[in-house]
């Protein structure tokens, strides 16, 4: 006999296993090495979330009482993964290309970004959800107990199965689900644990499966004589109810939130579809195979009024086939932990981006242009939302006691969830579908939902009283929630799902006929419905308010800093701008959005660029766009738009490029009189004091010294000036040769930062420094590497004009380059002079400063030789100048 | 001898050159180093010769004295100027703005003695 | 996303060659599927009336067989899809050398 604490021991195992999984994964998937991960066949597998412990148990419960039925849950699907031309294609394309984060998301973003849709869909989502976490805990702790009373000494230990399970399931959900913000970076460590569950179960139940019909039942040919004898064999399922709870199925496993986020969220490509449209109707086919020879077979053999909604695991166990059971057990295991960790993920998800963010945004002064890294409240919404998920689904178990036969909670979540097909479908299909519609048809199906199943589903007299449902509310017999409208006698679940969806579609589309949508909503309506032919393009931004900087300022919050530099260096390049900023064109800030839409929702991303921007604007071509519906004139003005973005984007790099040239004619004028004035100041004091000397009747000693020392300095001042001009010149030629060695970064700083302190005047300058982070051993050339630092250090000093001066100098990885960034608290160096400051003789200021302007030119060349870079790093507050040493100079920490 | 002289300057070491070479033959020499409060100090010292660098810090040398020249009461003051950049268009810039006499640095002292002396002739 | 004939952008032709004839027929024959599928999958609906005589395993055996049916010819379409893709891309190449 398998005793609990063995049960318990394996299932600690299999989930330690489960864990090992993920993070391999997730390792993997982090160097790289990830292609393998998003094979077609690893995300088949994970649409097995679909056969929940509902599946895996309920299925034989519900074949021993209905007969047939059961099927239809699985018919459902199959008939969408093999149509899935017909929709899943448009749905998975919408979803890649405007970065879905979940089906709230979804419906949000179709109609107009309206996050008031986004609440309603998520509180549908969580309130249809949370009874079915409910029903896998309770799968878990039954199958538990079935073990136990085969067991008398052990009974009654296993009471707290279900917090340990719902705990445990926090745990791992919280750690792999959201380790990463971006939606698009898809959950490879969940993915992958899942796709090990769906083999887990289907080898379970194809186990119990072939135990069964081979050595219970003596054969095929035996087992099917026994099917023809039980009382199963008559057809007894009513045409409706079959023709209902295949659609219904159908509309769930679109609508299912944590459906949506396997079959969309974490897809990657079309290939994974195309498999999944035969492989997936092969899975639920395999799992539904043997569960009407288990149903026969358990009704015969167990005693009668056992739970038949056990037998998958009774059946086993009455045989004294433990490792069967325990088999067994795990598939049902692995069942109702997979289903609640992907459904965790997507409710946090939606809860997060709809509820959690919109309202910490709203509640903190500022907006969106305050500056600190929201991805961490990010992060933490989701973290928490999970928790709560997952705590409501417990509570629920508790307060409801478990009872119920599994199959009927099940369909009452599918009914709830389904709710949103209608405004789903027609917002892929049909233009004319508003917002307005949507959020009609939502609730009063929501509302039918509630009052005709959901309600109901918490047993009689629990919530409302006994009369209310023989009589009506207030005596009204045509509002009975069984027999809405005085039509009684129809099956409770059907009765349901026939008002709920029909009532929803009906003032879904009424309204939408009625109501008129905003010109975003048509836009995002034109763009959906028609995703193959207009790819890409949504709505104009009014470019050029925005600043820049602001916008890099707000993006770094949420994508992180490295990641944000990257996208604006990328945006810069494409727009053929010389500098770490773009420009605020349309097309940019549409990019932006897309990006902030991956980790936060098209909803609040739109309302955090808008912040910045003022509002978007549609300018009269979209909507001509919108209004012209023929393919021809959406293809000719895509071509022509092409054609001119071309010119556009030509005619700036030629502006550019003039621009820069007439600005190199301009300095090299300045260049010739500056470097007369350097040279001739110093020469006027060295001629002017040799004449006196020379002449020189009646001077004391004391004054021919100082004299002789005046002229002594100045000729210095011109020796170094040379020096500098030549150091330049035989950089920019390429002659020098580099003197590569050996050296520690926290060595070649503090020299750095005493030659600094020494050459000048010490102005107070406080520098602050992270030790730890500076253990790194370099190979370059240390003395030109200390001149490059010497010389940002010094001019912090010159330059930084704060109260309390103070320069901080940061040093990490980024992407195995060593990344060193000096940030003085000073008032920076203004936008349009960013992009002078490296060139000869360019002064910033006119500030009165020393020098001859030639420091960050040599530094530039210094970079370059090493192989490096040197560049200004704009939103930092102060002057901020970034070092960066390629992978191969920078040794690991030794 | 004996005039006043005037000395608008910023480098130190030349300031000291000139201060030197003119106070030996007996000159009077006030000196000031910047540009923005030069104009004020000129007409509150009212001296004989201003003598006038071009690169100031605050303002050049061309402004101020196009101020001056604009003034009834320095209009006729006689100005040396000095500039270290020696190309032909300070040259004419300075003589645009209604200079007295143009240097180029480096000076030799005689250059400088006589030059102011010339100015300071009635 | 070639596969898609709307996606074709230029002008259509009238008359296509035979191999992109082909290619459109299979298509229209995946789109077709679920269609048949439904079908076949409603039938029982008709079995509820008095007096149709399908029970017990030849009912099950009927459904499972559907199903099987239904996944060989998805499995089959789309193989036989991609290697007409195959080929076309191949054409291209060599047309295009």
């Amino acid at each position: 006999m398998t005793t609990l604490n063995g049960l318990a021991a394996i299932s600690v195992a299999y989930v330690l296993l489960l864990f090992a999984v993920a993070f391999v994964a997730e390792r993997v998937a982090w160097r790289g090495h990830g292609r393998w991960l998003s094979a077609p066949v690893i995300y088949t597998l994970s649409l097995s979330i679909y056969c929940t412990a509902w599946t895996f148990y309920g299925a034989v419960g519900s074949a021993a009482r209905n007969g047939f039925e059961y099927l239809t849950i699985y018919l459902g699907p199959s008939l969408v993964m093999i149509g899935w031309w017909w929709g899943l294609r448009k749905l998975v394309r919408i979803g890649r290309s405007n970065r879905i984060t979940s089906i709230a998301d979804l419906l949000s973003s179709r109609y107009g970004k309206s996050n008031l849709l986004g609440i309603g869909v998520t509180i549908l989502a969580v309130v249809g959800t949370t009874p079915y976490i409910a029903l896998q805990l309770q799968s878990v702790t039954l199958s538990v107990e079935a073990f136990a009373s085969v067991d008398p000494e052990t009974a009654g230990q296993g009471r707290h199965t279900a917090l340990w399970v719902a705990l445990g399931l926090a745990l791992f959900t919280v750690i792999f689900g959201t380790r990463s913000l971006d939606a698009n970076e898809r959950h490879h460590g969940v993915v992958m644990a899942i796709a090990v569950e769906a083999v887990v179960k289907l080898a379970a139940l194809l186990a119990v499966g072939v135990f069964v019909v081979w050595g219970l039942s003596g054969g095929v040919g035996a087992t099917l004589a026994r099917i023809d004898a039980s009382p199963l064999a008559d057809w007894t399922v009513p045409g409706g109810r079959w023709a209902g709870l295949t659609l219904l199925s159908a509309a769930a496993f679109l609508c299912l939130p944590r459906m949506f986020q396997v079959l969309v969220v974490e897809n990657d490509n079309d290939a994974q579809l195309r498999m999944a449209a035969w492989a997936f109707p092969l899975y639920l086919m395999l799992m539904s195979l043997f569960i009407v020879p288990i149903a026969v077979v358990g009704l015969e053999m167990l005693p009668p009024g056992s739970n038949p909604d056990l037998f998958v695991l009774t059946l086993p166990l009455s045989q004294g086939r433990d490792g069967l059971a325990v088999m067994s057990f795990l598939g049902g295991f692995s069942s109702a932990t997979s289903m609640v960790i992907v459904a965790a993920i997507a409710l946090s998800t939606m809860v997060s981006n709809h509820v959690v963010m919109p309202l910490w945004l709203h509640y903190r002064e500022g907006g969106a242009s305050v500056s600190g890294d929201v991805r961490n409240v990010v992060l933490l919404s989701r973290r928490l939302s999970i928790a709560g998920v997952l705590a409501l689904g417990y509570l629920y178990y508790k307060l409801s006691g478990g009872g119920e036969a599994l199959a009927v909670i099940g369909l009452v979540s599918f009914t709830g969830v389904a709710q949103v097909l209608p405004a789903m479908m027609a917002g892929l299909f049909w233009r004319g579908a508003t917002r307005n519609g949507a959020l009609a048809g939502l609730s009063v199906g929501f509302a039918v939902w509630l009052y005709t199943l959901y309600l109901p589903s918490l047993g009689t007299g629990s919530v409302l009283p006994p009369s209310f449902f023989s009589e009506g509310p207030l005596g009204l017999a045509w509002l009975r929630p069984d027999a809405l409208f005085g039509i009684g006698g129809l099956d409770p679940l059907m009765h349901a799902v026939l008002w709920s969806l029909l009532l929803n579609t009906l003032v879904f589309f009424t309204v939408s006929l009625l109501s008129f949508p905003s010109p975003l909503e048509r836009l995002q309506g034109a763009q959906f419905v028609s995703i193959q032919q207009t790819p890409g393009r949504a709505r104009r931004w009014t470019g050029g308010v925005a600043e820049a900087e602001d916008l890099m300022v707000m993006t770094q919050r949420i994508l992180g800093a490295p990641e944000a530099h990257a996208l604006f260096l990328r945006e810069a390049q494409k727009q053929g701008m010389p500098g770490p900023l773009p420009e605020p064109t349309a097309d940019f800030l549409e990019t932006l959005e897309r990006e902030l839409a991956g980790s936060v929702g098209a909803a609040t991303a739109h309302a955090m660029v808008s912040q910045i921007v003022g509002g978007s604007a549609v300018s009269v071509e979209d909507l001509m766009a919108v209004a012209d519906e023929t393919q021809q004139m959406v293809e000719y003005s895509a071509r022509l738009e092409a054609q001119s973005q071309e010119l556009t984007r030509t005619a700036r790099q030629l502006r550019e490029a003039n621009r820069k040239l007439t600005q190199l004619s301009v300095q090299k004028d300045a260049f010739l009189s500056q470097i007369s004035h350097e040279l001739r100041t110093p020469m006027t004091s060295i001629r002017a004091f040799s004449e006196i000397l020379r002449d020189g009747d009646g001077l004391g000693p004391e004054e021919q010294t100082r004299y002789a020392s005046i002229i002594h300095d100045e000729s210095l001042r011109l020796t170094r000036l040379l020096d500098d001009l030549l150091d330049l010149s035989v950089l920019e030629n390429g002659q020098v040769s580099l003197n590569m060695r050996d050296g520690r970064l926290s060595d070649l700083l503090d020299r750095a930062v005493a030659a600094a302190a020494a050459s000048d005047e010490g102005s107070g300058l406080r520098i602050v420094r992270v030790e730890a982070d500076e253990d790194h051993w370099l190979y370059t050339d240390i003395d030109r590497l200390s001149q490059v630092f010497i010389n940002l250090i010094a001019n912090a000093r010159k330059y930084c004009d704060a109260d309390a001066p103070s320069l901080e100098i940061r040093v990490c990885e980024e992407g195995g380059d060593l990344v060193i960034d000096f940030i003085d608290n000073g008032t920076g160096v203004a936008t349009e002079a960013q992009e002078m400051i490296f060139e000869k003789f360019a002064r910033v200021s006119d500030r009165e400063a020393g020098g001859a302007g030639l420091g960050l030119a040599i530094s530039r060349q210094i970079m370059t030789r090493l192989g490096g870079a040197i560049s200004y790093l704009p939103g930092q507050g102060g002057a901020a100048f970034r070092v960066v040493l390629p992978q191969a100079a920078a040794l690991a920490a030794q | 001898m004996g005039g006043h002289v005037l000395l608008i300057e910023d480098e130190p070491n030349i300031i000291e050159a000139i201060r030197f070479i003119l106070s030996r033959e007996g000159w009077r020499v006030h000196t000031h180093s910047d540009g923005r409060s030069a104009v004020d100090v000129v007409r509150e010292r009212a001296p004989d010769v201003l003598i006038l660098d071009v690169m100031l810090p605050g303002r050049s040398g061309y402004d101020i004295l196009r101020d001056l020249r604009g003034d009834p009461a320095t209009a006729g003051l006689k100005v040396l100027m000095l500039t270290a950049r020696g190309q032909n268009r300070d040259r004419e810039m300075a003589e645009q703005v209604g200079v007295n006499m143009f240097m180029t640095k480096p000076f030799s002292n005689a250059e400088v003695l006589e030059a102011v002396r010339t100015l300071s002739a009635p | 996303m070639a596969d898609d004939p709307a996606d074709e952008s230029g002008p259509v032709p009238l008359f296509v060659e035979r191999h992109t004839y082909r290619r459109r027929r299979l298509m229209d024959a995946i789109r077709a599927l679920p269609v048949l599928g439904v079908v076949l999958w409603m039938l029982p609906m008709l079995w509820a009336l008095p007096g149709a005589g399908m029970r017990g395993a030849a009912a099950l055996i009927y459904l499972f067989a559907v199903w099987i049916g239904l996944i060989a010819l998805a499995g089959g379409l789309l193989l036989a899809l991609r290697l007409w893709e195959r080929r076309a891309g191949l054409d291209h190449g060599e047309r295009g050398r």
